[in-house]
């Protein structure tokens, strides 16, 4: 048999084993991340046109002054879910969804490692995308602003359920933008290409990996802000409600702690986007690669030191003002290299102008001119003054339009033939193009004017008397050539599905491993995974691509028949181990089901609905966990050239060990935020905090609980094998119980009515935190229990006892920690 | 300057940020130009850069990685420092406390309105009005802030940036025009239904001027003079108005509305949304609804008839 015989019965094979089940039930359980990639940016272009489309209406209305198009009730609706959606369902699932495609594809691996939780995500952003919108169904939309600010998204001042919708849709989705957070990270960190060290990993990777801590760490803030207004509005803890002690100003700091690294969670993955598509046409690698890092990585960082640049007019201190300024102006540094760096990487190369170009120049004007805007609004005085107008419409457009929008589309045009097969055409492109380009400029420029003459913004109508007619009119004229210019890019984009020319290979002469990956995109990528030993694999060694294609390399064999995948070092990218992947399986979709169950029981006031599908889907879970690779005894797997390698399941470096530690992180964002809220409430307390009177007495019981769960963790740590695991683990679990008893009893002392006051709602809120990680907890000791019962745990096989371990210590910190705020430290100061 | 766009656009419009008439909003007009023509100027470097890292035919060897350094780290150095420093002063300066002794206006948001409140230091009693305040010429004037609902932004864009109105909290504000005119102001910050229509009037004039008309406020209501203004204070005393607004010498007492003591004196009405005559303030009385819905006041279809409505405008209009 010839190597390219042997290639081709190879895909044969790997189509078996990589495949869906047919028909619309193999759909349904499809967990490959291309198909999952897919679902998302389609998914998330159509929420893109629907919010749109409400801009369009908007757009209409303030034409000119006094008309009557929609209401006011209707134009509300109108901002605040074309906000929304464009934030939520569109911009940060579209740059996810993107990564969840292209990641693997990138850095030569055949899926990303946690192929389930994808697919759980997925349908989480799709159930919650339609949970908001189901608003439209019972005449119930969300009219309060995409910021939901306090009082006015209260019960008192919004008492239907408008607001519960966006509180539990936009959570419901954002559960699918952290899972995929981790997913990626974990993918990134454990599953690159052998060779690929992290000096050598293409930029995107690097971009999405902050991007995906920024996710994980910068979303949870608005979790917690939601849980605590969800809290408030229907059982009437008052965090928020002055006359209670609460602040509506701590939603505010939630919100835009959580806001301000959104704006670079969306920018970032763009701007990783042109650091793969400038390089390609410059035909070079880019320009200062470690710079540009650097620059990814103290973007990341001071974006969540700029928060209250969004509250420079509530009244801060100006001092506070003044740091928020200067932290804003430090980002320009970072953003600047970038600019250079791609404006070097053309200048010294030999730049070809094909249409992904077009968008990318489309985003260089677009994006420096909001940049520059943006340089304008940090400096608080300035902003005192177009802060809530038109011109800031005007700026936010020209960052995120011309910061996401562009390189997205130019994305589109570039990794199209991944998705089509085909090569995408110029005219109709260039064309839509000009009108997106012209449309928009036509629209936002003359609205900073519109700022600047007084015009604020969420305002339905206006009097002739202002002269804001004239701009508004161009803008709305402007809005519609832009309109023009999306429907022709959806043209352009159907027609090329369907008479786009044949795409073969690396169609721009690109030198990344996605373009390794036949045209369309096969599902397991990679016939057999090759070495790397630079940036730009397919440059340097142009046989590359074919010698993967024919099963030279690594993991070629298939006769497991299971889904494979390399596991290697999170430096350097030495080949550790072989990541068995899971089979399609409609797990994740059942899971999203009763989610959304869950969400739905909320809003519907039926708990015990809620509760139910809360306990469907922990079962659910648990079964998805039951099935993990290691029901028989591990054997090392012949992974080809070779080498010999531990499934991963018997390593103590998996992947689930390294999404559990993930998960914990963005659990500690949601604690921490938890704690920011306990210690803001008590610095702005009017009166001396209430801790200092009531914690002496409960003083005792909190000290011993806090004892009992500090045990619990130190017999969880040495209980480790047979019957000694079975005695720690029910021991632990025992003591953790003890805790939840005596620190109930210290906090019925202290704050018997949580309702009373926002630092009863707090304490209270803290204890259910706490009590929800110690549920969670128990059920993973009694899972790894099960596991040792069935004889599933042995000295190769400890995955399962080391991420309950980890859960477990996790969560008895974070009781410590409630421990020394709300009873330590109330004592001390 | 006060025209463009051929004409069409007025740059001197009575909510327009470039048309400056205090040193504040002055100051951050020219801080503005000097941050749009560095804009220009950066935009325009960056995109001649880029046009020739792509067209241009001979581009001279650079080193890429110096072209990093100059164009993404010494440039932001050299320009953003020295505006950085020249911005936080000139702020500074703006949110200075006013002078001792100063005129003290208390303003507070409502849904969807502006109850405003003048404390004289040394002379004069205090007295409150709404949606309109009238400001002594070249005077610096303490505005507090405060909200009795919702969050609201206090905005007049020729005198000053806007301050937020918080629940539970007030935020001060220093207001100082330099020369006599009416300036609009608006609410920014969006605050439910009829956010929209939530404009006052600022209206500055000369100290003398100023006293008279303060001495005018601070007098309880006229009596009414015709027939038809008894016959409306009749209405409004039994019609339930009282519930809601006071008139100071009436026993109209409630708090929940504007004071209407002297409503005929003012500008606009339902809160710089419509010009003050008789004909609005009846359609007001009738049916508040029709032209602000959502706001509190109720309409009054069907509790009064047109003449009624009528009477009570004829009644507000003399209460100058």
């Amino acid at each position: 048999m010839t190597n390219a015989d042997a290639g081709s019965s190879l895909r044969e094979r790997l189509d078996v084993i990589w495949g869906a089940p047919p028909g619309w039930r193999g759909r349904l359980q499809v967990v490959n991340h291309t198909a999952v990639g897919q679902r998302f940016i389609i998914t998330g272009f159509v929420f893109f046109l629907i919010a749109g489309l409400l801009a369009m209406v908007m757009r209409a209305q303030i034409a000119i002054p006094g008309a009557n198009i929609v209401d006011h009730e209707t134009y509300n609706r109108l901002f605040t879910m074309h906000g929304t959606t464009m934030m939520f369902l569109f911009a940060v699932p579209m740059v996810e969804g993107f990564a969840l495609y292209l990641i693997p594809k990138m850095i030569g691996a055949r899926d990303l490692v946690f192929p389930r939780l994808g697919a759980y995500g997925y349908w989480c952003y799709l159930f919650g995308g339609l949970l908001l919108y189901s608003s439209f169904l019972f005449d119930m939309v969300p009219a309060g602003g995409w910021f939901m600010y306090v009082p006015l998204n209260d019960k008192e001042f919004a008492p239907d359920s408008s607001v519960d919708f966006w509180l539990l849709g936009v959570t419901f989705v954002e559960i699918s933008s952290i899972s995929g957070a981790i997913e990626l990270i974990a993918t990134i960190l454990r599953a690159r290409a052998p060779g690929m060290s992290l000096r050598r990993m293409p930029l995107f990777a690097w971009y999405m990996l902050v991007v995906a801590f920024m996710i994980l760490i910068g979303f949870p803030p608005l979790v917690m802000g939601s849980i605590l207004l969800e809290l408030q509005r229907t059982v009437g803890l008052p965090f928020y409600d002055t006359a209670a002690g609460g602040n509506p100003l701590l939603w505010q700091h939630l919100f835009w702690i959580f806001g301000h690294p959104e704006v670079y969670i969306i920018f970032l993955p763009a701007a990783g986007m042109l650091s793969m598509i400038i390089p390609t046409f410059a035909r070079r690698a880019i320009v200062g690669y470690s710079w540009v890092v650097l620059s990814v990585l103290a973007t990341g960082f001071i974006s969540f030191m700029l928060w209250a640049h969004h509250m420079y007019t509530v009244g801060l201190p100006y001092l506070s003002q003044s740091f928020f300024s200067a932290a804003s102006l430090a980002v320009v540094i970072p953003s600047g290299i970038q600019i250079f760096s791609w404006i070097a990487t053309l200048w010294t190369g030999r730049p070809k102008f094909e249409v992904p170009m077009l968008y990318v120049f489309g985003f260089f004007f677009t994006f420096v001119a909001g940049g520059l805007t943006g340089v304008m609004v940090a400096i608080a005085p300035f902003d005192w003054q177009v802060h809530d107008t038109h011109f800031v419409v005007a700026h936010l457009h020209y960052v995120l339009f011309g910061g996401m929008v562009f390189p997205l589309f130019a994305a589109f045009y570039y990794w199209l033939p991944k998705f089509s097969g085909r090569v995408p055409s110029k005219l109709l492109a260039r064309a839509a193009f000009w009108l997106i380009f012209l449309g928009f400029n036509i629209t936002f420029l003359p609205m900073h004017l519109t700022g600047f003459l007084g015009m604020p913004r969420r305002v339905y109508t206006y009097g002739w008397d202002v002269g804001w007619e004239w701009t508004n009119l161009i803008s709305t004229v402007g809005g519609f050539v832009l309109t023009a210019g999306i429907g022709a890019l959806v043209a352009d984009l159907v027609l090329h599905f369907r008479y786009g020319r044949r795409a073969e290979g690396d169609v721009w002469g690109a030198g990344t491993l996605e373009w390794a990956v036949d045209n369309p995109a096969t599902n397991y990528n990679f016939v057999s995974i090759g070495p790397v030993d630079d940036s730009h694999p397919l440059w340097s060694k142009p046989e590359l691509a074919g010698r993967m294609h024919r099963g030279e390399y690594y993991l070629a064999d298939t006769s497991s028949g299971q889904r494979e995948t390399l596991g290697t070092s999170t430096l350097d990218g030495e080949p550790q181990q072989v990541i068995i992947l899971p089979k399609p399986t409609p797990l994740p979709l059942i899971s999203a089901v009763f989610t959304a169950f869950f969400f739905i029981g909320i809003l519907s006031s039926l708990y015990w609905l809620s509760a139910a599908s809360i306990a469907a889907t922990v079962i659910t879970m648990l079964i998805w966990a039951w099935q993990n690779g290691s029901l028989t005894p591990p054997k090392l797997i012949d992974a080809g050239l070779g080498l010999r390698l531990p499934p991963h399941y018997s390593t103590p470096n998996a992947p689930g060990l390294w999404g559990t530690g993930l998960t914990l992180a963005g659990d500690a964002s949601l604690f921490g935020s938890l704690l920011f809220t306990y210690y803001y409430l008590w610095a702005v307390w009017p009166e001396p905090w209430p801790a200092s009177g009531t914690a002496e007495t409960a003083l005792l019981p909190a000290s011993l609980a806090a004892a009992a769960l500090a045990a619990s963790s130190l017999i969880v740590a040495i209980a480790r094998r047979g019957v000694l695991l079975h005695i720690g683990l029910t021991a632990a679990a025992l003591l953790s119980v003890v805790y939840l008893v005596l620190e109930y009893q210290a906090l019925s002392q202290m704050a018997p009515k949580p309702t009373e006051s926002a630092y009863s709602a707090v304490l209270w809120t803290m204890y259910g935190f706490v009590a929800t990680h110690i549920v969670i907890s128990l059920l993973m000791n009694g899972f790894v229990q099960a596991r040792q019962w069935r004889g599933y745990i042995d000295a190769q096989r400890q995955l399962e006892p080391r991420v309950m371990r980890l859960f477990w210590h996790g969560t008895v910190i974070m009781g410590i920690a409630t421990y020394a705020t709300i009873h330590l430290f109330a004592e001390v100061i | 300057m006060a025209l463009g766009f051929g004409g069409c656009v007025r740059f001197d419009g009575v909510q327009s940020a470039l048309a400056p008439v205090s040193p504040e909003a002055d100051h951050v007009f020219s801080l503005s130009w000097i941050m749009f023509w560095g804009s220009v100027a950066i935009l325009v470097l960056v995109m001649v850069l880029g046009f020739y890292a792509v067209f241009g035919r001979r581009r001279p060897a650079l080193d890429g990685n110096k072209m990093v350094i100059a164009g993404g780290v010494l440039l932001p150095l050299l320009a953003l420092p020295p505006l950085l420093v020249y911005a936080l002063a000139l702020g500074d300066g703006l949110r200075a406390p006013p002078p001792e002794g100063a005129l003290r206006i208390e303003v507070t948001g409502h849904q969807w309105w502006w109850e405003v409140r003048y404390r004289f230091p040394d002379a004069g009693d205090d007295f409150t009005t709404a949606n309109e305040i009238h400001l002594p010429v070249g005077q610096a004037v303490e505005v507090l802030v405060t909200s009795n609902d919702v969050i609201h932004s206090f905005w007049v864009p020729r005198l000053a940036g806007k301050i937020d109105a918080m629940p539970g909290h007030a935020n001060r504000l220093t207001l100082k025009a330099e020369e006599a005119g009416e300036f609009r102001g608006q609410c920014a910050e969006f605050c439910g239904a009829q956010h929209t229509h939530m404009a006052f009037v600022v209206v500055a004039k000369p100290q003398e001027a100023f006293e008279a008309w303060a001495a005018g406020q601070r007098k309880p209501a006229r009596q009414p003079s015709s027939t038809e203004a008894r016959r409306g204070l009749a209405a409004f005393l039994s019609q339930g108005c009282v519930e809601c607004h006071t008139v100071r010498g009436t026993p109209a007492s409630g708090r929940i509305g504007p004071d209407l003591t002297h409503v005929g004196s003012r500008r606009t009405l339902a809160a710089g949304t419509l010009d003050n005559n008789s004909a609005t303030l009846a359609a007001l009385i009738r049916d508040y609804q029709e032209f602000k819905p959502g706001a509190d006041m109720p309409s009054h279809k069907d509790a009064f008839d047109q003449p009624t409505a009528e009477s009570i405008a004829a009644y507000l209009e003399e209460l100058q």
